[in-house]
């Protein structure tokens, strides 16, 4: 009887079998290491703005809270990003010729507002209330990262939604007082945070994880 | 015939598009198109007038009673809302006043013209619809605050400007006498 397979055959059998091992898993690890990398979820990658805005120097080095330009974050379903009014109410005097801040004047006086890109942009099909998050007890750093430390602004957390389940089921590793929620140095250790943030879940009527990770509960 | 099964992943990568992410709405403060204007957030028109808002104006909206500035704070001051004041204070009005009002906040140490200190005899003497006034309207070199800051919390600021204004203007004896034996104690 002669030969089937050509002897060659044994090294394309080789690489079948190492090909149904490798690169159907290696495959699967690729898109799951992309869809999480900064490549996708555009963590730590700065966005180009109209202006050159720092809130390190806004935020950490002059101390204005967070709540001067952004009004709307505690009662809001949306953060606002302040009109020109705001930037100009301390840019009417101060750095008034600076050729940095040339577009805030020009939008001021022509009324058509600055095109700042937004650096936080969930999927449409994510329903998402801001107020909410700070009223139960969620700081700014838990999501936005140190942005007092930002030169220029980036995305500290991937906004996957993996990432909000995390806190979703177990919001009490997050929780802290609404006294605090401004505060960008809070931190507690992981025990006390435990014990503090399931007082908090009680107190503020936080929903069970059960209720949180309910489809209906982001995808309306 | 086997090898091509490997490219079948790579054919999901055709059906990658964003229509879901990003669907054909407006989102808020979004670029607007040539109907709408610059942005999905229009202008309000004026003299619009918000749902919470009332209908006739009184002293609590305007800060007038019979055309003048109210002498009156003309709501129920308690606990909370000089609790309130004071966080708003901290908010909006400490980069330039300061956190004691002397008008040296941060941002005048910077460069901004100052503001007179809130301790002066005039600003003591002041109409408390004054404080209100210049919030809602502006003043000088300060801008109008009435977009940021909402009526009753332009009210309660006003109020703890008052608390402020007792605050560096007390007198030892207004003190009970158990405080003032007590400061007694520590004075050296």
């Amino acid at each position: 009887m002669p030969q089937i397979f050509h002897p060659a055959m044994n090294t394309v059998a080789r690489l079948t079998v190492f090909g149904a091992a490798f690169g159907v898993v290696g495959t699967i690890v690729l898109f799951y290491e992309y869809s999480r990398s900064p490549f996708q979820t555009e963590v730590n990658v700065v966005r180009e703005q109209p202006v050159q805005f720092s809130h390190e120097h806004h935020s950490g080095q002059l101390g204005i809270d967070c709540r001067y330009c952004h009004t709307t974050v505690e009662n809001g379903p949306f953060a606002n990003i302040p009109p020109t009014h705001t930037c100009m109410s301390c840019h009417s005097q101060i750095w008034a010729d600076s050729p940095m801040l040339k577009p805030v004047r020009d939008s001021l006086a022509s009324g058509e507002p600055l095109r700042w890109e937004r650096v936080h942009d969930l999927p449409d099909f994510a329903y998402f209330e801001h107020g909410i998050h700070i009223q139960k007890g969620v700081g700014c750093a838990s999501c936005h990262g140190r942005v007092d430390e930002m030169p220029l602004t980036w995305k500290a957390e991937p906004l996957t939604m993996e990432w909000c389940l995390d806190c979703h089921r177990h919001p009490e590793t997050h929780l802290r007082p609404r006294s605090e929620i401004f505060n960008m140095e809070y931190s507690l250790p992981e025990r006390e945070q435990n014990m503090v943030g399931k007082r908090l879940v009680r107190e503020y009527g936080v929903q069970s994880g059960y209720y949180l990770t309910n489809c209906t509960v982001c995808h309306r | 015939m086997r090898a091509w099964f490997g490219l079948i992943p790579l054919a999901f990568l055709a059906g990658c598009r964003n229509d879901m992410y990003d669907q054909p709405r407006y989102e808020p403060l979004e670029p607007g198109s040539h109907l709408i204007g610059p942005s999905s957030a229009r202008p309000l028109l004026p003299g619009t007038v918000a749902r919470s808002e009332n209908r006739v104006l009184g002293a609590f909206d305007t800060g007038l009673s019979n055309g003048k500035l109210t002498e009156e704070l003309p709501l129920k001051i308690d606990r909370a809302v000089l609790e309130r004041g004071a966080e708003r204070y901290g908010i909006f009005c400490t980069p330039c006043h300061g956190a004691t009002g002397d008008g040296r906040g941060m941002i005048v140490q910077r460069g901004f013209s100052p503001p007179p200190s809130l301790h002066t005899k005039e600003l003591r003497e002041a109409p408390a619809g004054h404080f209100f006034d210049v919030i809602t309207n502006g003043h000088g070199a300060m801008y109008s605050y009435a977009a940021r800051v909402p009526t009753r919390d332009r009210w309660a600021i006003t109020a703890y400007i008052r608390a402020l204004q007792l605050s560096q203007n007390a007198h030892v004896k207004d003190l009970d006498p158990e405080d003032q034996a007590r400061l007694a104690e520590i004075k050296p």
